[in-house]
């Protein structure tokens, strides 16, 4: 079948994985296809780095995730397998959903740094799903961690959103304030840059220490980065309600 | 091989087309009255008989009571979802239709569902492509918009089930556009695809990169299209009429039909043309006339054409790119062919867009590519595959009626997303889950794709119970959904009430009534094979008479055949295919003695016995032969 001809791809074959034998051919088989016959094999519950077989390093070439992509999906995806038997079929839709929701987290920088934190135990996701159901459930808006140096700043863009929206209501227009609020949305955006910067220096740091590193070296750098995490969405959020204010 | 025959079909708003991978190029499958397009037309004929495509359109305006156009506005759709629709088409819903249930919609004193009138339309393309293939056909690659909801994507594939068709995949259609433009091109870059059909607009953006299409962004809107031309054009004419003649016309069926055949006409002619003139023949011999300037049309759609900007820009925005950096646009749909929609697209990705390919054709040929693809590939697709987005998010609602998004818009397919529920009362063994469809904040606002109960939750104490739900989108753009308990590790049994779609039961039943059609489909093939049949044996006498066997007949031999070709030619146009088959029969008994005198001078020996088809060694009409032997279970 097309697509189909046996390529043995070391870098698929997962440690510990190479003593199985294929389903079909009785062959060595990789993680998610037989290296051997090309066919696809029961899904393994893996993480999205090892489903990669990447190491869980933050920096990743855009390129080489793209083409291991494109590689699997030729592998993988159900249209390959639509003359294929039933379980065949089951397998490879189970495979390639978790190729793209893998491919999906790891391609964008901070989802891929929010998963891994998951990984290493930070429960970021279910932190903010807590805060909103308990903020439903009393009725009250859900208050975000402000960080306290923008405290200040945030308190005062407040106001002013609500002042603009009480004003576009009326069908009024303040091309000052509008402009004010404009200068600080570049401020925001430009504090939000500096911290993904910030973020991407403990990348590096964090790629060092996987290989090297004590287990306190890199619960130091994962809770400076749970924290730019943090901030940055905080200020991300904020830059949409702005443009929300403003376009609406 | 036959066994395996897998058409693609594009079952538009206005026109439907079956086509086939022919060895390197997707073709376009022309019906028996040798058009390529279908339209989506559906007539009951004085007998209550289904009539479909061209032969239906005349119904339109006769008995507009007794057909339908434009079905697929109302795939997927609850009664509450085509208020807008009711008020600009002409479809009768059934009195007894209860909120919530599937539309039922009147032809004469029968009703259908959206999904069985759509499986008349499937059904003939597939009685076009047996005729083609001479064989079997029972396995297709559907396309539907890009911006379908589940619920209209399940309609659709229920359609091809009723008309007896595995539905291998659902395509989106501008995907399919571009397997057919890559297919062409073999070039790598980023693609926008501009679909503006009958009823329904996308904008796909797609990355062609060796032969992989991955889709990046997609969008939409399933209710917009050349249909709200043509009930604008109506409506100013209507608006005319009365003012003009004091009579409002916009409640004689006839009337609005004949007038929409007219303003359809008059936009065709527009997109070639700077003016034309509206003459309308009016029921009681009145005459409506009206001269249209282009300048003056244009005027009149801005408004509607500008409703494809804001998908146009979200597309843009959801896919991280600016205008410039699309390397081509690719035009596809019918109203495509407006001058003013062309140049819209030329201002928004200030580019000048491809209209090399057949904007009506594009589509069936790229769902024919996908068939092809499915069906193994050939050495051309050996190398395509299509990674395709779900075009809405999926979400779930949450306490206070808010939506919980689990899987974004845009997320290539197949894709799944896993949510933890537990229980709020000690023993609860039911926990009810509410799956929505789009984009806003709000459950109500979003579209309900179901409810179902996990069911038989162990029984424990409040918020014990840890139940895993896992929602995964198929390559279809469908959703699944399974459910355990992870404490106990029973599977939950999960009961999916799908909110506008038919229950497997219902299209079961439909299936099974849909039998009379198949056993008409069976019957009007038969009669299709003898009718060529007897062509080609006549064809193939006529030529034996200019040969000298001819000759060596006896006057009375001559008779008598001219007496059974007189036979043969009266049956043939009847209905009744034993009278046809036994005609065919009898004039090649009678025929049988020429047959062994041509082979004589021709050959000599050993050739006697054959039968006059057989004898004629020239090049018969490829239609004939041994059709009518070939066996059909």
């Amino acid at each position: 079948m097309a697509g189909n001809e046996p390529k043995s791809s070391s870098s698929l074959i997962m440690p510990g994985e190479t003593t199985s034998a294929c389903w079909s051919c009785g062959e060595m088989r990789a993680a998610h296809f037989c290296s051997a016959c090309g066919k696809v094999q029961p899904p393994v519950p893996v993480d999205y780095f090892t489903f990669f077989d990447f190491p869980r390093k933050l920096n990743i070439d855009a390129g080489r995730l793209e083409r291991e992509f494109y590689e699997l999906s030729r592998k993988l995806h159900p249209d390959i397998y639509a003359r294929g038997e039933g379980r065949e079929q089951q397998w490879s839709l189970e495979q390639s959903s978790l190729l793209n929701d893998a491919y999906r987290t790891l391609k964008d920088p901070i989802k891929r740094t929010e998963y891994l934190l998951k990984l290493e135990g930070v429960e970021l996701e279910e932190q903010s799903k807590a805060a909103t159901e308990k903020a439903r459930a009393t009725g009250q808006v859900k208050k975000q961690v402000v960080p306290p140096d923008l405290l200040e700043e945030v308190f005062e863009l407040n106001m002013q959103l609500e002042e603009l929206k009480a004003q576009k209501k009326m069908g009024e227009d303040d091309p000052a304030l509008i402009e004010e609020v404009g200068r600080q949305k570049l401020e925001l955006e430009e504090k939000h840059d500096a911290l993904l910067q910030e973020l991407k220096g403990y990348w590096n740091e964090w790629d060092k220490l996987v290989d090297s590193g004590t287990d306190e070296d890199r619960h130091k750098v994962r809770d400076k980065m749970v924290d730019l995490v943090n901030r940055r969405n905080y200020i991300r959020n904020l830059v949409r309600d702005v443009n929300e204010v403003l376009e609406g | 091989m036959s066994a395996d025959r897998i058409v693609g079909i594009d079952l538009g708003t206005t026109n439907s087309l079956v086509a086939y991978m022919q060895g390197e190029r997707p073709v376009v499958i022309p019906g028996e009255d040798g058009a390529n397009l279908v339209p989506s037309v559906i007539a009951l004929d004085e007998n209550d008989q289904i009539i479909v495509g061209n032969a239906a359109r005349k119904y339109l305006i006769e008995t507009p009571e007794r057909s339908i156009y434009s079905v697929k506005r109302l795939m997927g759709r609850g009664v509450e979802d085509i208020q807008d629709e009711l008020k600009l088409f002409p479809f009768r819903l059934a009195e007894d239709l209860r909120p919530g249930e599937v539309l039922r919609i009147k032809l004469g004193q029968q009703t259908f569902t959206p999904p069985e009138i759509s499986a008349f339309i499937l059904r003939q393309l597939k009685r076009n492509a047996e005729r083609f293939f001479n064989g079997p056909v029972s396995k297709a690659v559907i396309t539907v918009p890009a911006y379908f909801n589940d619920a209209q994507r399940q309609a659709t594939k229920d359609a091809g089930r009723i008309a007896g068709l595995d539905v291998l995949r659902l395509v989106n259609e501008p995907t399919a556009a571009s397997l057919a433009y890559g297919l062409d091109k073999r070039q790598n870059g980023i693609v926008a695809v501009y679909d503006l059909g009958g009823g329904t607009f996308d904008i796909s953006i797609l990355k062609l990169q060796d032969g992989i299409f991955e889709v990046i962004a997609t969008n939409g809107d399933t209710h917009l299209g050349g249909d709200d031309i043509d009930n604008l054009l109506i409506r100013i004419a209507l608006d005319d009429i009365r003012g003009d003649m004091g009579s409002d016309l916009s409640r004689n069926g006839e009337a609005v039909a004949t007038i929409r055949k007219a303003v359809i006409e008059a936009k065709i002619a527009l997109s070639s043309q700077p003016a034309t003139r509206l003459n309308i023949e009016l029921p009681g011999g009145r005459h409506y006339q009206r001269e249209i300037s282009r300048e003056q049309f244009e005027q009149l759609i801005q408004p509607i054409i500008d409703r494809t900007v804001g998908p146009c820009k979200q597309a843009l925005k959801d896919a991280g790119l600016k205008p410039e950096q699309i390397n081509e646009v690719v035009l596809v749909g019918g109203s495509t062919r407006i001058p003013k929609v062309r140049s819209l697209v030329e201002g928004l990705f200030q580019r000048r867009p491809h209209t090399d390919l057949n904007p009506d054709e594009v589509v069936a040929l790229g769902a024919a590519v996908q068939a092809n693809i499915l069906g193994g590939g050939s050495e051309i697709t050996q190398n395509m595959l299509l990674l395709d987005v779900t075009p809405l998010s999926l979400g779930i609602e949450v306490a206070g009626g808010v939506t919980d998004k689990i899987i974004l818009r845009n997320s290539t397919i197949p894709a799944s997303a896993t949510q933890y529920y537990t229980t709020q009362v000690d023993g609860q063994a039911n926990v009810a889950i509410h799956v929505l469809q789009g984009e806003r904040e709000l459950a109500k606002d979003c579209r309900s794709l179901a409810r179902f109960d996990l069911k038989g939750v162990p029984p424990m104490a409040a918020g014990m119970p840890r139940i895993e739900v896992k929602f995964l989108i198929d390559a279809n753009g469908i959703l699944h959904v399974s459910a355990r308990e992870q404490r106990s590790g029973k599977e939950a049994e999960i009961e999916v009430q799908p909110s506008y779609g038919l229950t497997d039961e219902q299209v079961e039943s439909m299936i099974l009534d849909s039998f009379d059609y198949a056993e008409e489909d069976f019957r009007q093939r038969q009669l299709v094979e003898a009718r060529n049949e007897a062509g080609t044996i006549m064809a193939a006498l006529d030529k034996a008479k200019q040969s000298p066997a001819w000759g060596q007949l006896t006057s009375d031999e001559k008779k008598q055949i001219a007496k059974l070709v007189k036979a043969l030619d009266q049956v043939k146009k009847e209905e009744d295919y034993g009278a046809i088959r036994k005609a065919i029969d009898a004039l090649n008994q009678g025929t049988m003695r020429l047959a062994e005198l041509m082979m004589d001078s021709a050959v000599s020996t050993a050739l006697k016995g054959k039968t006059m088809d057989e004898a004629d060694m020239g090049e018969a009409p490829e239609a004939g032969h041994p059709v009518a032997k070939a066996d059909f279970k």
